[in-house]
């Protein structure tokens, strides 16, 4: 499987997703410069995080007008897995490819921390190894967390899972205190209609190591590994 | 040449955290009766157009592009300076 890790003038989570893949996940990964045409050669592509473009005017703004958005765009369209992480949640969002948006947290502050999240939805991508309501723990480290959606599309998205992960404690439980930036209804991350493009804040790429505090974000890379080699068994078919 | 400014604010209906910060920090310095605040920016535009109907029409698709987030913002913009 060929994983692609999208480089913006201003990205830094970049190498922390490449080593995630191909050291911790022995995935073969590859770059791709925010300049470049073609990313067909590609199975699943990560927006990873950073500041792109210094998070100028809006996080992600500017970003997804970069060459590559375009062709990320047609990638995601053809039903191929899109990750973005924290500035690339903000990115997709940005792009039309999520709804929403992530505004400045509540507190104003810039939130660095481990967190708990709640799996919502195990019929995607890049959760299906996981199980329902299991909790994992991922940090966070983002001052623009704050998802906001208006209540229409909010309850459309409820209805087709697309709700994928919530803040909580613990124990599982979504309760204000264990929401970090004022998101509404806990939510940390989301996907598409289709299911193939995701959006989150928190960071998998940083807990895939015991040193790092927290091994869980191998459960979604590995998740998102089964699911690719499940879907070229069923091509050579 | 037309000089334009376009101010962007957060809609209403949208949670401002630092313009409450503001307000907060406006009243515990004695200022009262301030019903409400909110920040956002203002943009400055030079724009070298024929006219000014094609200057609006642009800063609209600027706005609408690039500028402003719908979900969260509103716009509006004045002429400023204009030149011929």
């Amino acid at each position: 499987m060929k994983f692609g890790v999208v480089v913006f003038p201003g990205s830094n989570c970049d190498a922390d997703s490449y080593h995630a893949l191909k050291d911790v996940m022995g995935q073969e990964v590859e770059y791709i410069w925010h300049k470049e045409q073609n990313v067909d050669r590609f199975d699943c592509i990560i927006l990873p995080g950073g500041f792109s473009y210094g998070d100028y005017l809006r996080c992600g703004a500017i970003a997804r007008f970069s060459p590559v958005m375009d062709k990320v765009v047609k990638f995601a369209d053809s039903g191929k897995p899109v990750i973005g992480i924290c500035n690339g949640f903000q990115i997709l969002t940005e792009a039309g490819l999520l709804p929403g948006v992530l505004t400045q947290n509540q507190s104003l502050k810039f939130i660095c921390k481990m967190v708990s999240i709640r799996i919502e939805n195990t019929n995607t991508p890049f959760t299906e190894l996981c199980s329902k309501k299991q909790v994992l723990k991922i940090p966070i480290a983002h001052g623009d967390g704050n998802y906001y959606v208006d209540k229409d599309t909010l309850k459309e998205m409820e209805k087709n899972g697309q709700i994928l992960f919530r803040y909580c404690d613990n124990d599982g439980e979504t309760s204000e205190k264990a929401n970090p930036n004022g998101s509404i209804e806990n939510i940390a991350g989301i996907c598409n209609q289709q299911g193939n493009v995701i959006g989150m804040m928190p960071h998998p790429e940083r807990a895939v190591d015991r040193a790092l505090g927290s091994e869980d974000g191998k459960t979604l890379f590995a998740s998102v590994i089964h699911y690719l080699e499940r879907s070229s068994v069923y091509d050579s078919l | 040449m037309f000089k334009v400014k376009i101010h962007v604010v957060p809609k209403k209906s949208i949670a401002d955290p630092q313009g409450s910060a503001v307000k907060d920090a406006l009243g515990t310095i004695g200022f009262s009766g301030i019903e409400e605040l909110r920040i956002g920016k203002i943009v400055e535009i030079k724009l070298d157009v024929s006219n000014r109907k094609n200057a609006e029409i642009m800063i609209e698709e600027m706005c609408e592009k690039l500028i402003v987030n719908p979900l969260i913002e509103e716009y509006s913009f004045e002429f400023v300076e204009e030149s011929i």
